[in-house]
C-alpha cells in the first residue's frame, strides 16, 4: 500500500507539470500582448514597457514559466489586477471553501439519492419503481444545470418562495444550488448503481448468502452493496471533479461568491494573474481528489484485485 | 400416492418446475420423485442440463422467480411440506435444517468478507451466538473440514485459498449449524483430482460423525459408487431410474443407465467425455419427443415409445424404472425400426 500511494504520488508530477504548463502558456498563447491587456488599451509604449518588465515578459518562456512554478510552489500565484490583492489571499481566503462546500454537499447528495435510487432499481428489477426511477436519472443526467438552476429557481423562489434565490449563507441559501450541482451526478450514480448491483446480484456468492438463512434485506447491504460499490467509487471520485467545474455554472446562477464565479468574473475583468490562479487552484484540487479516490478505491478493490 | 415414511428425511413428490422464457416454458424438472432415509445418501446423477440442480435449489425453495417457478408438488422435510413454508421459516431452516454446497468453490464465497465471517454468519443467525462465540466456533469448523492453521485462515478473505481449501470453507459454513440434510450440487467437479478424492472423503467423514443425511449431485458413476446408498438417475427432468446402488450398478434396467455404465469402464478412473458411448445428444427443451424423452438416443427404441412416455414403474425390490422394455407392453409390440442405426 505505502510503495502504491508513493507510485500514485510520482504520477502526479507529469500531470502537475501539464497544468501549470498550460495555466502558463494560457497568457501566452490568446491573441494579443499580454501586457497590452493588463495595462488597458490607453496605456502608452512607455508603460508597457514597464509593464512588461515587471511581469519579466522579456525573459525568454522557460525561465519565466519556472519563475512561475517557483512562486507557485512558495505559494505566490502574483497579485490581482483588479483589487490588487494577493491571488492566494483572494482564493483561500473565502472562495474557495465556498465551492468546495458546495461540490462536497453536491457529491453527499449525489452519493445518497443515487444510491438509494439504484438500489431500490437493482432490487426490484423492471418494476414501476425501476423504470419510473430510471427515466427520471435520465432527464437528471441530460439536463443542463443552469436550465435546472433556473427552474428551480422559479418554482421554489420565485413561486413558492420556499428558499432565497441567491446567496450562500444559510442551509436555506444551499438547498438549491446543492440540488443543482447534485442531481446529474445522482442520476450517474443511480444508473451505476443499478448496473453494478444487478451484476453483482447474479454472483454464486449471493446464492450462498442465501442458501445459508440470510435475510434479504442483509444479502442486499452486506453481500451485494459492498461489491457493488466498487466501480461506484470512481464514479464518485469523477463526480466530485466535474462537479467543480459545474460550479462555475451554479455559482453563476445563485450568485455564489465561490471560485466558479471568481473566474467568470475575473475573465470579464481581463484580472489574468487571477484567472491563471484561479484555474491552477482548480487543476490542484481535482488531481488531488482523484489521488484520495485512487487509494479509497485501492482500499477497497484490494481484496478483489488479487482474485 | 406415496405414504409418508418416518424413516424417510425427505420427500420429493411429483416435483415440477419451469422457467418461462421468451421462447415458451422450460420444464426443467417435470414430475420428480424421490426419497433420503435418515442419516443414508442418495446420489442424483445424469447428463448436463438434465434438472439436478434445479431439483435442488426447488428443495432449497432457491430457484429465480419470476424466472423459474416451482409448479406442482411437495417436498415433505421431517413430514412438513417446504413449498407452503413462508419466506421467514424457510430462512430458519437454510443454512440451518438444510444446507448446501455449490460446484463452483471459486466462485461461492463473498469476495469482500472473511471466512471466518461467512462461517459465523449462519451461526449469528441460526445458534443466537455473539460475535466472539460464532468466531470461537468458526475456528473449530475450519479445524473439523482439516483447514491447517484455523486461527490465521479465519482472517482470510477467499482469494487467499486454493480451490480445494476454498470448498473446504464452503462445507464448513454448511455445516456450521449441524444439519440434517446436506446437499452438495457437483462439489468436487470443479477440483483436481486428488482434492477431489479429499473433499469426498471429508464430506463421507463428517456425515457419519454427524449423522447427516445427504444428497449429492454428480456426474461421475465413481462418486456414486464411493458415497451413495441409493441413486436416482435424471434425464430431461424426469427420474428415468431409481434403485439402490448395487443393483445400479450391477443389474441397471434402464437403457439410458446401461449407457452411462457402459461409457465409464472403470468407475475408479476417471474419464475424459464419458458419455462418448450414448449416442446424440439431449434434447432442446423445446423440442421433447412426445413419448419417451430417451427415444432419439435408445438402441432399443420401439413403435410405443414414440407415442408414449413409460410410467415409473416400482418393482418387487422397491427399486423404480421408466421404460417400456420393463412393463407387459414391451413383447405385444412389433419391433420398430430403431431411429438411429
Ligand atoms: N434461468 C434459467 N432459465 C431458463 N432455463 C433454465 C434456467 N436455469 C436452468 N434452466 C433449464 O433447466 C434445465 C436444467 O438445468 P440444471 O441446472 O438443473 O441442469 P443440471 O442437471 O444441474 O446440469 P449440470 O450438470 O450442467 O449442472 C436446463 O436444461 C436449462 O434449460
Ligand atoms: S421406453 Fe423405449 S425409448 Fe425409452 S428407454 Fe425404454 S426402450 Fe428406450
Ligand atoms: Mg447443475
Amino acid at each position: 500500500m505505502f510503495v502504491f500511494i508513493i507510485r500514485r504520488l510520482f504520477q502526479t508530477i507529469p500531470v502537475m507539470i501539464g497544468v501549470t504548463l498550460a495555466v502558463f502558456l494560457m497568457m501566452h498563447l490568446i491573441p494579443g500582448d499580454p501586457a497590452q491587456i493588463m495595462a488597458g488599451e490607453r496605456a502608452d509604449e512607455a508603460q508597457l514597457e514597464q509593464m512588461r518588465e515587471n511581469l519579466g515578459l522579456n525573459d525568454p518562456l522557460y525561465q519565466q514559466y519556472f519563475r512561475y512554478v517557483g512562486n507557485a510552489i512558495q505559494g505566490d500565484l502574483g497579485t490581482s489586477i483588479r483589487t490588487d490583492r494577493a491571488v492566494t489571499e483572494e482564493i483561500f481566503t473565502n472562495r474557495i471553501w465556498i465551492t468546495f462546500e458546495l461540490a462536497l454537499y453536491g457529491t453527499v447528495l449525489a452519493v445518497i439519492l443515487g444510491l438509494i435510487a439504484g438500489i431500490i432499481s437493482a432490487t426490484r428489477k423492471y418494476s414501476f419503481s425501476d423504470v419510473s426511477l430510471m427515466i427520471v436519472a435520465l432527464f437528471g443526467m441530460s439536463m443542463p444545470n443552469f436550465w435546472l438552476g433556473i427552474m428551480l429557481i422559479y418554482f421554489f423562489s420565485v413561486n413558492l418562495g420556499w428558499f432565497p434565490t441567491i446567496g450562500w449563507e444559510s442551509w436555506k441559501h444551499m438547498v438549491l444550488p446543492v440540488l443543482t450541482i447534485g442531481t446529474g451526478g445522482a442520476a450517474i450514480i443511480a444508473r451505476m448503481t443499478r448496473s453494478s448491483m444487478l451484476e453483482v446480484l447474479d454472483n454464486d456468492y449471493i446464492r450462498t448468502a442465501y442458501a445459508k438463512g440470510v435475510h434479504d434485506r442483509v444479502v442486499i447491504y452486506k453481500h451485494a452493496l459492498r461489491n457493488a460499490l466498487v466501480p461506484v467509487v470512481t464514479i464518485v471520485g469523477l463526480q466530485f471533479g466535474t462537479l467543480l467545474g459545474g460550479a462555475v455554472i451554479t455559482e453563476t446562477v445563485f450568485a455564489i461568491n465561490g471560485l466558479g464565479r471568481l473566474v467568470v468574473d475575473s475573465i470579464r475583468m481581463r484580472d489574468f494573474p487571477m484567472v491563471q490562479g484561479t484555474i491552477l487552484v482548480c487543476a490542484v484540487l481535482f488531481v488531488v481528489v482523484n489521488f484520495i479516490v485512487d487509494i479509497t478505491y485501492r482500499l477497497i478493490n484490494k481484496r478483489i484485485e488479487l482474485n | 400416492m406415496t405414504i409418508s415414511n418416518q424413516e424417510n428425511i425427505l420427500e420429493v413428490r411429483n416435483l415440477c418446475t419451469s422457467f418461462f422464457t421468451d421462447e415458451g416454458e422450460v420444464k426443467a424438472v417435470d414430475g420428480v420423485d424421490f426419497s433420503i432415509e435418515k442419516g443414508k445418501t442418495i446420489g442424483i446423477v445424469g447428463e448436463s442440463g438434465s434438472g439436478k440442480s434445479i431439483t435442488s435449489l426447488s428443495i432449497m425453495r432457491l430457484v429465480q422467480e419470476p424466472a423459474g417457478k416451482v409448479v406442482d408438488g411437495e417436498i415433505v422435510f421431517k413430514g412438513e411440506n417446504l413449498l407452503t413454508k413462508t419466506k421467514k421459516e424457510m430462512r430458519d431452516i437454510r443454512g440451518n435444517k438444510i444446507s448446501m454446497i455449490f460446484q463452483e468453490p471459486m466462485t461461492s464465497l463473498n469476495p469482500t468478507l472473511t471466512c471466518g465471517e461467512q462461517i459465523a454468519e449462519s451461526l449469528r443467525i441460526h445458534q443466537k451466538l455473539n460475535r466472539k462465540e460464532a468466531r470461537v466456533k468458526a475456528i473449530e469448523m475450519l479445524k473439523l473440514v482439516g483447514i491447517p492453521s484455523p486461527e490465521k485462515r479465519v482472517k482470510q478473505y477467499p482469494f487467499e485459498l486454493s480451490g480445494g481449501m476454498r470448498q473446504r470453507v464452503m462445507i464448513a459454513i454448511a455445516l456450521a449449524c449441524n444439519p440434517e440434510l446436506l446437499i452438495a450440487d457437483e462439489p468436487t467437479t470443479a477440483l483436481d483430482v486428488t482434492i477431489q478424492a479429499q473433499i469426498l472423503e471429508l464430506i463421507k467423514k463428517l456425515q457419519e460423525e454427524l449423522g447427516t443425511s445427504l444428497m449429492i449431485i454428480t456426474h461421475d458413476l465413481g462418486v456414486v459408487a464411493e458415497m451413495c446408498d441409493r441413486v436416482a438417475v435424471m434425464y430431461c427432468g424426469k427420474v428415468v431410474e431409481y434403485a439402490d446402488v448395487k443393483t445400479i450398478f450391477t443389474d441397471p434396467k434402464h437403457p439410458y443407465t446401461i449407457g452411462l455404465l457402459n461409457s465409464v469402464p472403470r468407475h475408479d478412473l476417471k474419464v475424459e467425455g464419458e458419455l462418448s458411448v450414448i449416442k446424440g445428444s439431449v434434447p432442446s427443451p423445446f423440442e421433447l419427443p412426445s413419448g419417451c424423452r430417451f427415444v432419439t438416443r435408445c438402441p432399443h427404441a420401439r413403435e410405443i415409445c414414440h407415442r408414449e412416455l413409460p410410467a415409473l414403474e416400482t418393482k418387487e425390490d422397491g427399486n423404480q424404472v421408466r421404460c417400456w422394455i420393463h412393463t407387459d407392453q414391451w413383447e405385444k409390440q412389433a419391433e420398430a425400426v430403431s431411429t438411429h442405426e
